[in-house]
């Protein structure tokens, strides 16, 4: 492995659902890297297809959906055609999931400590239950919870909402993945908590060097915690860059739309500025630019489809006519 | 001043088109629900295609009695099933008994349903000490084996059809009952139960309308697999000639004229009215079992 | 103007919810166990008056009691303490048609777009169904009516016969809406009406809002978690923690120099687009349950300020400034 290699290198991904009313491109042709110690923020609404690309990277994407091409490079391999056991073996040990509901890693009728056990000498047998019993221990208080001795004996249903979350976190950290992928996880929180989790994410990232692929819909959540940043609208990513590029000078018009939308953008009890329209249907899509027929640029060049521009070093963006920098 | 207008995309699937395709995607259950329309069309229409009239006096000749299936009678017709001890043709019977057991089996199924609705939308909405008293019937009733009250009953009342209808409609009442007051208390919860409060919509209309048709799925459910249960239990209650008068027949019946003379290599006069039976319980609940399956919101996708 | 009675008023509102020991727990009782009936005090002794035109914003996490003092102003939940006033005269004690038109008067919006909708009615049955029954309209009005009310919140008239599955979030949030407009109401009680839309969708929606505001001059009472939403949209605050109000002030004043503890760490941890890698410092400490929440002042456990007094005594709610009011120890030594 070279220095400079990316954890995670997504090329050309495309996952499609086939289901009975016709073809789903939830993923489609969709680019990006995480390197070492990066937080990468992946922004997207409901059905823009963000949680599936988290879902395609570790290969853990359901029937009637499959992958149908481009790679997912994990430290140089290959992932779209590992087999089932050697990703079973990633999981868990060098890439890790955090869903926005903790019971997915959770099992409710086994107690913590059982469950961190079993994960660490699931892969790696050589550890020993008194080694791996501390590491659970060490786990517990780095992710913030108070007296981990005895929060190692309860069961999860004993947690709160935040506190649950706080262990699934410490689960799926307890091997030191390179990659973490975290889709939605503070959404359902409130904002106290939610502002505690961030903090101990941020702070754990920072120590371990791991490579953080964050999922969420709220833009604001991205510009506090991530490095860069890539906007996903109906199966694609329309604009990526760094968080201060994309945020302060977006180019793709749904990017400076979604922004604009954010009630603090906007002065008080003024109308917000919004985007017109809905997100379409992934199962009938227009020919060409999705975001079409919501745009107040689009002409008929849009009727095809915009390839992928790299604007500057480190910016990629699909839209004919991108905004200049007008702030 | 008007907001602009938003286009609504088009439906790409009504629920009830994927109902039908989640259906079917069953070939058993395909299988049953072709199985119970035969069945179904066969016992609405048996005084038309039934080859006799088994309790037509004029249409039996003793003569003809105990004949084994594919016999041909004085008269030169077939008796594709063979005939019992009076003359009567086996598949003529299968079909009127047919008729008068889906009659009782879905009759009763249908008081008891209403009944039971009744009783548990009453209970989920007025709540407090009625539901309790509701609810605690309910659960006497239940701990009672169905055939004894259902014994108790038809000792008391004697026989016919009327009768044997009373008694399988309080045996099962409380079932649904029960499955009604456990939906509606989830769906009196959901936001549109307040929302028509809030819109100060009368009672009655915010039960009948609002909460009852969507306490329906699962009785749709419930609903076949009772009704198969009705059918058994009828058949059983005649065959030990509790049921049903000689007059009557239904399936049960005709399984208890044959019983004596299965010993004696006559099989066919018990058999057949048997095998009815079964098919007709097989098919009702397969289509209930994927019902439930299709209708089950925690297994779907 | 500032003379006549405020529009809705809530004067010493508490709502309890209890528990009651079951059979098995009250046996356990005689045997000697000590079982109480479990109580949660969702709202604890709260005021609150809205006056005309005015868009009040409700804040506060989940256990809070927002919602369910949201729904004792909309009339849907009757409390266990404390009188609900509509234009100075409560309506407990009006006779009946009176108070059934208050409730028309005071609508509520709902939070999810799906369990809001009835699943089988068709939109102009959702729709049309109360003006109908309370004669608001004639039935041979009914659809010029309804259409004219789905025109209102920007829907396809056209699409009335449609059931609520056939729509989009965002839409069925519009259907939502325009089933409340129907009554002709004057003071909508919205619970995080926007909370399940994605944020293009939640612009539209709040705009929706504020268009009818100007247009119907409606009074709202605004309820949400997000603190950006409340701020955009409301005229006046009121911040809530475990039942009670801790905060309540004009909007900008609140947003400029927020007094309360809670306050400030709640404007502290909302994420902004504008800080960019910042470090989040959060607030310690978990929400406490409901059910035993903390003695004194609820916050006490979790403030970096707390004094012994917190831990006693729990604060009442002071003016510190015109308009400004918080339930805070420490601004007696001020």
């Amino acid at each position: 492995m070279t220095a400079n290699q990316p954890t995670l290198s997504v090329e050309s991904l495309r996952t499609h659902f086939f289901t009975r009313a016709g073809v789903l491109k939830a993923v489609d042709d969709v680019s990006f890297t995480v390197s070492a110690g990066q937080v990468l923020g992946l922004v997207g609404e409901s059905g823009s297809g963000k949680t599936v690309t988290g879902f395609s990277v570790i290969g853990l994407v359901d029937p009637p959906g499959r992958i149908v091409g481009g790679r997912v490079l994990f430290k140089g391999e290959d992932l779209v055609g590992a087999g089932e056991e050697r990703l079973r073996r990633l999981r868990g040990d060098r890439v890790a999931m955090i869903f926005q509901d903790p019971m997915m890693t959770l099992n409710p009728v086994l107690r913590v400590d059982t469950q961190m056990i079993e994960t660490i000498l699931a892969h790696d047998p050589a550890v020993g239950r008194s080694a791996a019993m501390e590491r659970a221990r060490d786990a517990l208080g780095r992710v913030g919870i108070p007296s981990p001795d005895e929060r190692l004996r309860a069961y999860p249903h004993q947690f709160s909402g935040g506190m649950r979350q706080r262990v699934a976190i410490a689960i799926a950290l307890l091997n030191r993945p390179d990659l973490i992928i975290a889709d939605e996880p503070t959404t359902a929180l409130d904002v106290t908590i939610q502002g505690q989790i961030l903090y101990e994410v941020q702070k754990l990232c920072r120590e371990t060097g791991a490579a953080l692929i964050w999922i969420t819909h709220d833009l604001s959540v991205i510009a506090g915690l991530a490095d860069t940043v890539c906007v996903m609208y109906a199966g694609r990513i329309v604009e990526s860059g760094t968080v201060d590029d994309v945020l302060d000078r977006p180019q793709h018009p749904y990017t400076a739309g979604l922004i604009g939308s954010v009630p603090s953008r906007n002065r008080r009890g003024v109308k917000l500025a919004q985007i017109p329209g809905m997100t379409p249907s992934l199962l009938s899509l227009p020919p060409g630019c999705a975001f079409r027929a919501r745009c107040a640029r689009a002409d008929d060049a849009c009727l095809a489809e915009p390839p992928l521009v790299i604007p500057s070093p480190g910016r990629g963006l699909r839209c004919f006519h991108p905004q200049a920098d007008a702030r | 001043m008007t907001a602009e207008i938003v286009p609504v995309a088009p439906a790409v699937e009504t629920p009830f088109r994927r109902f039908v395709a989640e259906f079917c995607a069953s070939r058993l259950a395909v299988a049953g629900l072709v199985g119970l329309s035969i069945i179904l069309l066969v016992a609405i229409f048996a005084p038309w295609i039934a080859p006799q009239d088994p309790y037509d006096l004029r249409q039996l000749d003793v003569l003809d009695g105990r004949l084994p299936p594919l016999s041909k009678s004085m008269g030169g017709k077939t008796y594709w099933l063979g005939t019992d001890d009076q003359g009567r043709d086996m598949l003529s019977g299968i079909m009127y008994g047919l008729r008068t057991s889906l009659l009782v089996g879905v009759g009763s199924s249908f008081f008891a349903m209403l009944i039971g609705m009744a009783a548990g939308l009453t209970a989920a909405y007025v709540g407090g000490a009625i539901e309790t008293l509701i609810m605690r019937i309910v659960d006497i009733q239940l701990s009672f084996p169905a055939i004894l009250i259902a014994l108790i009953l038809l000792a008391v009342l004697g026989q016919g059809v009327d009768k044997i209808m009373i008694a399988l409609v309080a045996v099962q009442w409380a079932y649904y009952a029960r499955t009604v007051r456990g939906t509606a208390l989830v769906e009196r919860r959901k936001e549109y139960i307040e929302a028509a409060r809030c819109l100060a919509l009368g009672k009655s209309r915010i039960v009948f309308r609002h909460l009852l048709p969507n306490c329906l799925p699962p009785l749709i459910v419930v609903n076949t697999v009772l009704v198969a249960g009705a059918i058994a239990l009828e058949a059983t209650l005649s065959f030990l000639g509790l049921g049903l008068p000689i007059t009557k027949p239904s399936l049960g019946l005709l399984i208890a004229n044959g019983f004596a003379y299965m010993l004696s290599g006559k099989y066919w006069i018990s058999f057949f009215p048997g095998v009815a039976l079964l098919a007709t319980i097989v098919c009702i609940n397969l289509v209930g079992d994927q019902l439930r399956d299709v209708l089950n919101p925690r297994l779907q996708k | 103007m500032s003379d006549a009675p405020p529009m809705l008023a809530l004067d010493g509102i508490s709502q309890r919810f209890v528990k009651r020991l079951d059979v098995a727990a009250r046996i356990a009782n005689l045997l000697g166990a000590k079982l109480k009936d479990e109580v949660v005090h969702a709202v604890d002794r709260v005021d609150l008056a809205v006056r005309q035109g005015e868009v009040v914003g409700l804040v506060g996490e989940s256990g809070c009691g927002k919602s369910t003092l949201g729904r004792i102003a909309a009339g849907i939940l009757a409390p266990s303490e404390g009188r609900r006033r509509w234009r100075g005269k409560t309506v407990a004690e009006m006779p009946a048609a009176e108070a059934r038109a208050v409730e028309l008067k005071v609508q509520m919006i709902f939070q999810d777009p799906f369990a809001s909708l009835n699943p089988r009615l068709r939109v102009e049955d959702i729709v049309g169904e109360a003006p109908a029954v309370h004669g608001i309209v004639a039935g041979g009005e009914r659809d010029a009516y309804v259409a004219e009310l789905l025109r209102r919140v920007g829907l396809d008239p056209g699409f009335r016969r449609r059931y609520p599955h056939q729509f989009s979030g965002g839409q069925r949030a519009r259907v939502g809406i325009a089933r409340a407009l129907a009554v002709k109401p004057e003071f909508l009680v919205c619970d995080e009406a926007v909370a399940a839309l994605d944020v293009s969708i939640q612009a539209q929606v709040l705009n929706l809002f504020m268009d009818l505001r100007a247009d119907l001059g409606l009074t709202y009472l605004f309820i949400s978690h997000d603190l950006g939403v409340v701020e955009h949209l409301s005229d006046r605050v009121a911040i809530m923690y475990l039942g009670r109000f801790v905060e309540i002030a004009p909007a900008e004043e609140i947003f400029a120099r927020p007094n309360h503890p809670y306050t400030a760490a709640l404007l502290a941890g909302i994420p902004r687009l504008d800080a960019r890698k910042r470090r989040f410092e959060p607030v310690k400490g978990e929400i406490p349950s409901p059910l035993n929440p903390p003695p004194g002042c609820h916050f006490h456990p979790r403030c970096p300020h707390a004094i012994p007094r917190c831990r006693v005594e729990a604060p009442a709610l002071k003016a510190i400034a015109p308009g400004h009011w918080s339930a805070c120890h420490l601004n007696d030594g001020k």
